[in-house]
């Protein structure tokens, strides 16, 4: 079944031409035991067939364990966005962002394409202010409108910083995580397993919750 | 998992608002980009009027719609398509439509009016339409707040596949009630469905849910407290014949009780009647000159997706015969330079 209609298909291509440079796409699967990384897999294969600066890599969690253990991944399906020279931009997508999700990643595509657009001034700054290592999870579901809004934002905040890094969690297939972080609202964002907020807030209530995590001792 | 595709919620591929100067004035500027301000959007381009839309989230809440089957000309779509269908007629004018900007102030004490953005910025405008809709409403009882996002639920289609199997209740007898209660009810094991009254939805949804094995009713009840530590455990309710109390066991609460307008932003300005709705003519004009007012954020009982876009349509055009009926144009036309 392809997953891609014409449609879709057509705005991507469409969208895809504003990529400035090359992205490659870092698929971890596993052998067994996931339901989705074969939709998954074709998901990316169609999708990458819409622009020729896409490129897919696919990894196995188990047998490249030294790559997976460099770009922080740990479950799958998990996708990894990485820029021209290949080097982790620090973001990823645990579980198919697909639904409305595929708004999120399309955008953090463009992004790491070079073709993203500024933080406001006040937020990069106290953004730059951040030293000490942050991760963001962002829960989502993928008939949630809200979603992709969150992700973005939590994805931007770790491409403009070093000691940022972001993630998607799909909370239905990542259903044991979802119960640790009792997530019963989407878009729920978790900051170092510490802090966290629902709902897509605005990047001030991403900062807020950031540094927090820079005043405790780690 | 529905994997279906849902791409262009935020129109990548045609988007007005990134590309271009915010212009400094405009004959019309519209607050709110759901259906009524869409509408208005496009009704005042075509009268050749110089337009702006800002609204922080473009569709509103037919964003938040699984299917909509009552819009005229469309049986059944989702209501993702529908506000994309409703923001690509806009586009397709070339009208601005500033996205995720929310306004924070408007100013009226001249006839030339301005309009202040989160993000700044601000706009001078000859008219003003009002079209911020509302939100949802909140149950108000005991537990609610502090189990929020702890099982507690504003957004059906969001929320729902997080209570796959589980037991949930949905509060509410409306149409988003009786729609949140079928959506949930394939996915989750059961759900109750508690009303302090009798049913306000359509007999064709109440028909279609009543079919459902999986759904209990329980009307002219009150739910009273949301129960539970860290999660949501259930509901203590009180029949209103009976006055038996009695708690309901569920995991999830989908509260789907009707809305409050946004109205804060012209609280000072214009009129507001009881419910906090803006008061408005029969041309849509407030209690302020220059002011007009359409959607779900306006006197009157019924808060539909086709009423907010006719609503929209006659604020709009009903701004454009203010703005050439304006006294003293000259005047005006100083005051903007
Ligand atoms: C779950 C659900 C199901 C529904 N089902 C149906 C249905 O099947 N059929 C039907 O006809 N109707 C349905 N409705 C009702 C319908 O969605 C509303 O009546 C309609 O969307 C109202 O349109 P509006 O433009 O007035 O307001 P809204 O849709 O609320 O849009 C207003 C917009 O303005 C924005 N805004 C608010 N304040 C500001 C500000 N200060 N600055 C900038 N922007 C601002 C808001 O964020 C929002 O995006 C449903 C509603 C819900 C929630």
């Amino acid at each position: 079944m392809k997953l891609l209609n014409e449609e879709v298909r057509a705005q991507l291509q469409q969208v895809f031409e504003n990529m400035k440079t090359d992205v490659t796409i870092a698929l971890f699967t596993k052998e067994s035991e996931c339901e989705t990384c074969k939709e998954t897999d074709s998901f990316l294969n169609e999708l990458i067939e819409t622009s020729d600066k896409l490129h897919l890599k696919h990894y196995d969690l188990d047998e490249n364990e030294d790559i997976a253990e460099k770009f922080q991944v740990n479950v799958v399906p998990a996708i990894v966005l990485l820029n021209h020279q290949e080097e982790y931009q620090r973001i990823k997508f645990n579980g198919i962002p697909a639904g409305h999700e595929i708004n999120s990643f399309v955008k953090g595509i463009l992004e790491v394409s070079g073709a993203g657009v500024p933080l406001p001034e006040a937020v990069a700054e106290r953004l730059s202010a951040i030293t000490k290592p942050v991760n963001i999870k962002v829960f989502v579901t993928l008939g949630c409108p809200h979603c992709p809004g969150a992700v973005e934002k939590a994805h931007k905040l770790a491409l403009m910083n070093p000691h940022v890094e972001a993630e998607m969690i799909e909370a239905q297939t990542f259903y044991d995580l979802s119960e640790k972080f009792n997530v019963s609202s989407v878009p729920k964002v978790v900051i170092n397993d510490q802090y966290e907020f629902v709902g897509n807030q605005s990047l001030e209530v991403f900062m807020e919750e950031i540094e927090k995590t820079q005043m405790t001792v780690q | 998992m529905d994997l279906q595709l849902d791409i262009g919620l935020m129109n990548h591929t045609k988007d007005n608002s990134s590309s271009q100067i915010l212009p400094d004035y405009v004959d019309v500027a519209i607050i709110g980009a759901g259906p009524a301000g869409l509408s208005a959007g496009i009704y005042a381009q075509r009268k050749g009027l110089k337009t702006i839309v800002i609204g922080n989230s473009t569709g509103g809440q037919v964003n938040d719609t699984s299917t909509v089957e009552n819009y005229p000309g469309f049986s059944s779509l989702s209501g993702e398509s529908l506000a994309h269908k409703f923001y690509d007629h806009a586009i397709s004018l070339d009208i601005p439509v500033i996205k995720e900007t929310k306004v924070v102030d408007i100013n009226v004490q001249n006839k030339v009016k301005l309009v202040k953005m989160d993000n700044g910025n601000s706009i001078r405008a000859k008219a003003i339409i009002i079209a911020t809709g509302s939100n949802h409403r909140i149950l108000g009882v005991k537990g609610e707040d502090r189990l929020a996002g702890r099982g507690v639920a504003y957004c059906a289609i969001c929320d729902g596949p997080l209570f796959q199997g589980r037991e949930v209740i949905v509060a509410g007898g409306g149409n988003a009630a009786v729609e949140a209660a079928i959506d949930l009810s394939k996915i989750a094991k059961k759900v109750s469905i508690v009303h302090r009254s009798i049913f306000r939805a359509d007999q064709i949804l109440i028909d279609h849910m009543k079919k459902l094995q999986n759904i209990d009713v329980y009307l002219k009840t009150q739910i009273l407290e949301v129960l539970g530590e860290n999660r949501v455990t259930g509901v203590r309710v009180k029949s209103k014949n009976t006055k038996v109390e009695q708690i309901i066991q569920a995991e999830g609460v989908f509260v789907e009780v009707g809305y409050t307008p946004n109205s804060s932003l012209v609280r000072d300005i214009v009129e507001i009647n009881g419910r906090g709705e803006i008061k408005i003519d029969s041309k849509m004009q407030t209690s302020v000159p220059g002011i007009f007012a359409a959607g779900d954020v306006v006197e009157g009982p019924y808060k539909q997706i086709v009423i907010a876009a006719g609503d929209g349509a006659k604020a709009a055009l009903s701004a454009n015969e203010y703005i050439n009926h304006l006294s003293n144009e000259e005047e005006l036309n100083n005051e903007i330079a």
